[in-house]
């Protein structure tokens, strides 16, 4: 028997999503609705009911409930804009598919993302961040660090991960930038990535048919022997699948960059003691994934009725999961808005929770211990050189974070 | 009564476990717990020592709160034995 769902229009109905007015706080409506409940209803763009989820053992209950879908094509999934009606006509791998066919592309791609693997790569890591910091030094203050840093470590490291060759890096580099630009036009965008793609599916061809001309081999390569030759993936996929692996770790890893060097500039206490003590890096890599929770507002449908700490869920109710709202839930955090690099912030949902958590986060967490920890220990009187109220940063609905970070020392 | 008792740690406080089907190579045993877990040449999840002593006990039950899969299980250790042989 259905539950009825409780979403009815119950005034006032905040509208989802809404902005920051902090780079490194949640909207200050979070606060209000997570004292009332676990969960609260928000207006989406036309109109429709869905239910934002504020409670951190909510959140993660719902998040690895299997009645719970990540497929845009299922009846009821909410977006939050109309331009991201288009993923409703076809489904996205990997974050947009639910069991069985999660399982077997995850499982493809688990084997990159090791601890082991992404140990082997943090020399590399520390190489790339000492030769942007050696430049940005070489040309003296001031400085962005966003565009002489942060667009830059991801796009190297992840050139490295997949196997783009050297020469490439700088194409590569190009498009993601364009990509990202805060300058850049719909159409822009769109060239960027189709001249992604066409390098990719180049890029196959040489790894596959050319290989005395194969000067990288990476993850792209073992990709191609275990999964194209052996009938698992197409090409169409493999390379679709690359393509969504490059972009969900590029914009996230550049803005935790960007945003947590503001973050550490704002609370100069908490760089000191990262200064004094760099065994804290992890420790703080964890408490900035807390604190600014930039991949806020993780959107599923729930397939059937669900009840969760004494709330109801119907089939076909939209959810949203306010990240930054769940991981400054007081039972769990004391002092939640509190920038406290020693606390024990582990059980953060960051990353997300359930069988889509962030397949790359290990290597996220390996590029953002080494930028914090290089760039503090090697300019240790940074500062920013403009107000933090003047740092434009990114809009509702989308990655949050600052899309500049002026500095000098 | 015949046969050998199971071998359990002299100061087991929990058995630990990971149902491989679950597991979805999120790695987070791995950093929370890494003389407990390990990731196989599949990334996937394999228990190194399933008797967990005391001196890991909080850092296992943290492993199985973060595990993303909810993958990994806790229960009580093998009885032992040889301490029941004598009762009939």
């Amino acid at each position: 028997m259905a539950i009825d769902s409780t979403l009815k229009e119950q005034p006032p109905t905040p509208d989802f999503p809404m902005a920051r007015s902090c780079p490194y706080h949640p909207p200050a409506q979070y606060e209000e609705l997570r004292e009332k409940g676990p969960m609260a209803q928000v207006r989406l763009y036309d109109g429709r009911l869905a239910w934002l989820v504020t409670g951190h053992s909510a959140a993660r209950a719902l998040l690895a409930d299997p009645r719970v879908s990540s497929d845009r094509q299922k009846p009821g999934f909410p977006m939050v804009a109309a331009r991201l009606e288009v993923a409703r006509q076809q489904r996205t791998a990997l974050i947009g598919v639910d069991p069985p066919e999660h399982t077997a592309q995850r499982r493809m791609l688990i084997p990159s993302f090791t601890v082991r693997r992404v140990n082997e790569l943090r020399p590399g890591i520390q190489r790339a961040a000492d030769a942007l910091i050696d430049e940005i030094l070489a040309q003296g203050p001031p400085a962005d660090l966003f565009a002489d840093f942060a667009l830059a470590l991801p796009s190297q490291v992840a050139c490295r991960l997949f196997g783009i060759p050297y020469d490439g890096h700088s194409f590569f580099d190009a498009q993601f930038r364009q990509m990202l630009h805060a300058d850049s036009s719909v159409q822009e965008v769109g060239a960027a990535r189709s001249a992604l793609v066409g390098y990719l599916d180049e890029l196959v061809t040489v790894k596959q048919d050319r290989p005395e001309e194969n000067t990288a081999p990476g993850m792209l390569d073992e990709l191609i022997e275990q999964q194209l030759q052996t009938g698992g993936l197409d090409r169409g996929e493999l390379v679709s699948l690359t393509m969504l692996l490059l972009l969900s770790g590029y914009e996230t890893t550049v803005s935790m960059i960007a945003t947590g060097i503001l973050t550490l500039l704002e609370h100069p206490d908490q760089a000191d003691l990262l200064r004094r003590d760099p065994s804290l890096a992890p420790g703080l890599v964890d408490e900035l994934m807390r604190f600014l929770s930039i991949a806020d507002g993780i959107a599923r449908v729930a397939t059937e009725d669900i009840e969760v700490e004494g709330r109801r869920i119907a089939a076909g109710d939209g959810l949203f999961i306010a990240t930054a709202a769940a991981n400054r839930d007081a039972t769990l955090y004391p002092d939640p808005a509190r920038f406290d690099i020693t606390r024990s912030a582990r059980q953060h949902i960051g990353f997300g929770f359930g069988i889509h958590q962030c397949i790359g986060q290990n290597l996220a967490r390996a590029e953002l211990e080494i930028t914090f920890g290089t760039l503090f220990a090697r300019i240790p009187s940074l500062r920013l050189a403009v107000p933090v109220e003047e740092i434009p940063m990114k809009g509702a609905g989308t990655v949050q974070g600052v899309t500049s970070c002026p500095v000098t020392w | 009564m015949s046969g050998p008792a199971p071998a359990a740690a002299d100061d087991a406080a929990f058995r630990v476990s990971v149902a491989a089907d679950r597991c979805v190579g999120a790695g987070q045993c791995v950093l929370t717990a890494p003389a407990v877990f390990d990731q196989d040449a599949d990334g996937i999840s394999r228990v190194l020592k399933p008797d967990v002593a005391s001196a890991e006990a909080d850092a296992v039950r943290e492993a199985e709160f973060l595990c993303p899969g909810q993958a990994i299980a806790v229960t009580q250790p093998a009885p032992d034995r040889s301490r029941l042989a004598g009762s009939s």
